[in-house]
C-alpha cells in the first residue's frame, strides 16, 4: 500500500509524515517522529501506556488511527514545558519530588493524564483523582505516590489560581485518626444492625 | 499496523453508505475501541474499514420541539455523560457510559458502537432497553427506524443489516419525564472491565411519592440480549413502598431472565446476581425519586 503525506500537528509544530494508511498513532509518532515517550503497551487500550493529548484529552494512541488525528491537536511528554521559564512543568517537578516512577513504562502516560487532570483546574480530592486514572495501569508503584505527585500539582495550580485546597495526606485505614476509626466502626455495626436512617 | 485492506473516511452518511454497498468485505468504523482490537486479534483481519470517525453530522445531542433527546450515534462516551441535556434529563445514561472502559477508551468509543455491535454486555444497552430508545438507521434504501426491543436478533447479532449506518438515537419525552434511574455494574474490576452483569433501573413514583407508578427494569449478559423483565415490572407496579414486596420483586425479575454460563461467572452466581440487583438498583432509584424504603443497600 503506497504512503500518503499528512501533516500532523504535534507539539505546537506542523510535521509532515508518509504515513501508511493502516498505521495506528502510536506507530506513526514512535517511527517517523521518533517520539519515543510513547509506550507500546498492551495494544488494545487497556494499559494506557501509550495515552497522548487530543486537543487536550487523553487517547489511547495504540487503537487510534493516525489518519484520524489530522487537524488535531497532538501533544506528547516531549511537547510538555512551563511556559514560564521553559522548565519541565509542576507535573513532571511533582513525579519526581514524590517518587512516582519506578521502572517508568507508565510514567509518560501518567503525566500526560495528570497534566489533563491539572488543566481541569478543578479541585480534585483523593478519591477522584483515583478514579480519573484508572485507564493508566502502573506494575510498580501502587499508585500511592502516583496520586500524591498528581495531588500535589493540583494544589501548585490552585495557589496560582488563588483557589484554597488543601493535600489530603495519604493513608490506608491502619493509620487513620483514632475519631475515623470510630466512625468507620460505627458504619459496620449500623450495616450489621440493619440501620436503614444511613445511606 | 492493523491488518485491513483499506481505510475510506467518509464524507458523510450517504458517502459511508455508497461505499459499503461498493465493497462486500468491509466495515464501519466508528470510535474504532471494539473493531480495531477485532481487526488486531484477527477476527476481522483483511476487512475494508469505512470510518464515519470524523462525520460531524453523527454527533452531539439535542432536544427536538416535543421534547424528545436526540443522541447523534457518533457521540462519545465522555461528552454524554457531560453533556447538559442528559445530566438534567437521564443521569442514569450519563451514569452507565461513565463505567464503559476507562477514561481513555471514552474519549473515543461512541454509543452508536456500543450498541450496534450487538453484545448483551454492552454498558448502554441495558439503559437504552429501559429508555425504550428507537434507533435511526440509514441504507441504500432509504431511513428506517428501529425499536431497540426489535434490534437485537441474538448475540452480536442485530437487525442492522452491514450497509446501515446507525445515525441517532431517539429517547421519547415520555419514556424519561419523571422517571429516576439508577445503574448497576456488576464487574471483577472497577474499571476497564465488561460487565459480568448490568441492571438498570427506571422508577417513576406518584404525586405523594409513596406509590411506585411504573418501573422498567432491563438487563445486559443475563440473556443473549440485552431485555427487559416483564413479569418483575408487572408486578412492582402500584406497590405502596411500605409493602414488602423487594424479595419478590427479585424472584420475578430472575423467572424472566435465561442467564448462562461463561468464563467471566457461572449461571448459578449471576441468577443471584440478577435477584440482588434487581433489588438494590430498584431501592437507589426509588430513593432518588424521592420515595422512602427499608432496605440497606
Amino acid at each position: 500500500m503506497s504512503k500518503k503525506i499528512i501533516t500532523l500537528h504535534v507539539n505546537g509544530k506542523d510535521r509532515e509524515v508518509a504515513v501508511d494508511e493502516r498505521e495506528s498513532l502510536y506507530e506513526t509518532l514512535r517511527n517517523e517522529l521518533r517520539l519515543t515517550s510513547i509506550k507500546k503497551g498492551c495494544e488494545v487500550g487497556e494499559c494506557g501506556a501509550c495515552s497522548v493529548l487530543l486537543n487536550g484529552r487523553c487517547v489511547d494512541s495504540c487503537i487510534y488511527l493516525t489518519m484520524w488525528a489530522q487537524g488535531k491537536d497532538i501533544v506528547t511528554v516531549e511537547g510538555l514545558k512551563d511556559e514560564t521559564n521553559g522548565d519541565i512543568t509542576d507535573v513532571q517537578k511533582e513525579f519526581i519530588k514524590q517518587a512516582a516512577v519506578q521502572c517508568g513504562f507508565c510514567t509518560p502516560g501518567f503525566i500526560l493524564k495528570a497534566v489533563e487532570i491539572v488543566g481541569a483546574n478543578k479541585p480534585y480530592t483523593r478519591s477522584e483523582i483515583k478514579e480519573l486514572i484508572t485507564g493508566n495501569l502502573c506494575r510498580c508503584t501502587g499508585y500511592m505516590n502516583i496520586v500524591t505527585a498528581i495531588e500535589h500539582a493540583i494544589k501548585h495550580n490552585m495557589d496560582k489560581l488563588g483557589i484554597p485546597y488543601e493535600v489530603q495526606p495519604a493513608t490506608t485505614s491502619f493509620d487513620l485518626p483514632d475519631e475515623e476509626k470510630e466512625k468507620m466502626l460505627k458504619d459496620v455495626l449500623a450495616m450489621q444492625n440493619n440501620d436503614v436512617t444511613k445511606v | 499496523m492493523f491488518d485491513i485492506s483499506f481505510l475510506y473516511e467518509a464524507k458523510d452518511v450517504k458517502d459511508a453508505i455508497k461505499k459499503l454497498t461498493e465493497n462486500e468485505n468491509s466495515e464501519i468504523v466508528s470510535g474504532g475501541t471494539d473493531v480495531l482490537i477485532r481487526v488486531r486479534e484477527g477476527k476481522d483481519a483483511g476487512m475494508g474499514l469505512v470510518s464515519i470517525h470524523n462525520i460531524d453530522e453523527l454527533k452531539g445531542i439535542k432536544q427536538d420541539s416535543n421534547g424528545n433527546i436526540i443522541i447523534g450515534a457518533g457521540t462519545c462516551f465522555y461528552n454524554i455523560n457531560h453533556n447538559e441535556i442528559i445530566q438534567k434529563h437521564i443521569p442514569s445514561l450519563g451514569e452507565a457510559v461513565n463505567t464503559v472502559g476507562g477514561p481513555q477508551i471514552r474519549q473515543t468509543g461512541t454509543i452508536g458502537g456500543n450498541i450496534c455491535n450487538g453484545a448483551t454486555s454492552a454498558d448502554s444497552a441495558s439503559t437504552m432497553t429501559a429508555l425504550e430508545a428507537d434507533i435511526v438507521l440509514e441504507g441504500p434504501n432509504g431511513e428506517r427506524i428501529v425499536n431497540i426491543k426489535d434490534f437485537y436478533t441474538g448475540p452480536g447479532k442485530t437487525v442492522r443489516d452491514r450497509c446501515e449506518v446507525c445515525k441517532c438515537f431517539v429517547i421519547k419525552k415520555e419514556n424519561f419525564e419523571n422517571y429516576f434511574g439508577y445503574y448497576f455494574k456488576y464487574g471483577k474490576r472497577k474499571s476497564l472491565e465488561i460487565a459480568t452483569l448490568g441492571c438498570s433501573v427506571l422508577v417513576k413514583l406518584n404525586s405523594s411519592k409513596d406509590t411506585i407508578d411504573d418501573v422498567k427494569i432491563a438487563y445486559g449478559v443475563a440473556a443473549p440480549t440485552p431485555s427487559r423483565a416483564p413479569s418483575a415490572e408487572a408486578f412492582a407496579k402500584g406497590k405502596k413502598l411500605t409493602e414488602n414486596f423487594l424479595e419478590e420483586f427479585g424472584e420475578k425479575a430472575l423467572s424472566d431472565m435465561k442467564p448462562r454460563d461463561s468464563w467471566r461467572a457461572s449461571k448459578e452466581f449471576r441468577e443471584q446476581l440478577i435477584k440482588e440487583m434487581a433489588k438494590r438498583s430498584l431501592v437507589n432509584s426509588i430513593r432518588r425519586a424521592g420515595g422512602k424504603i427499608e432496605y440497606y443497600v
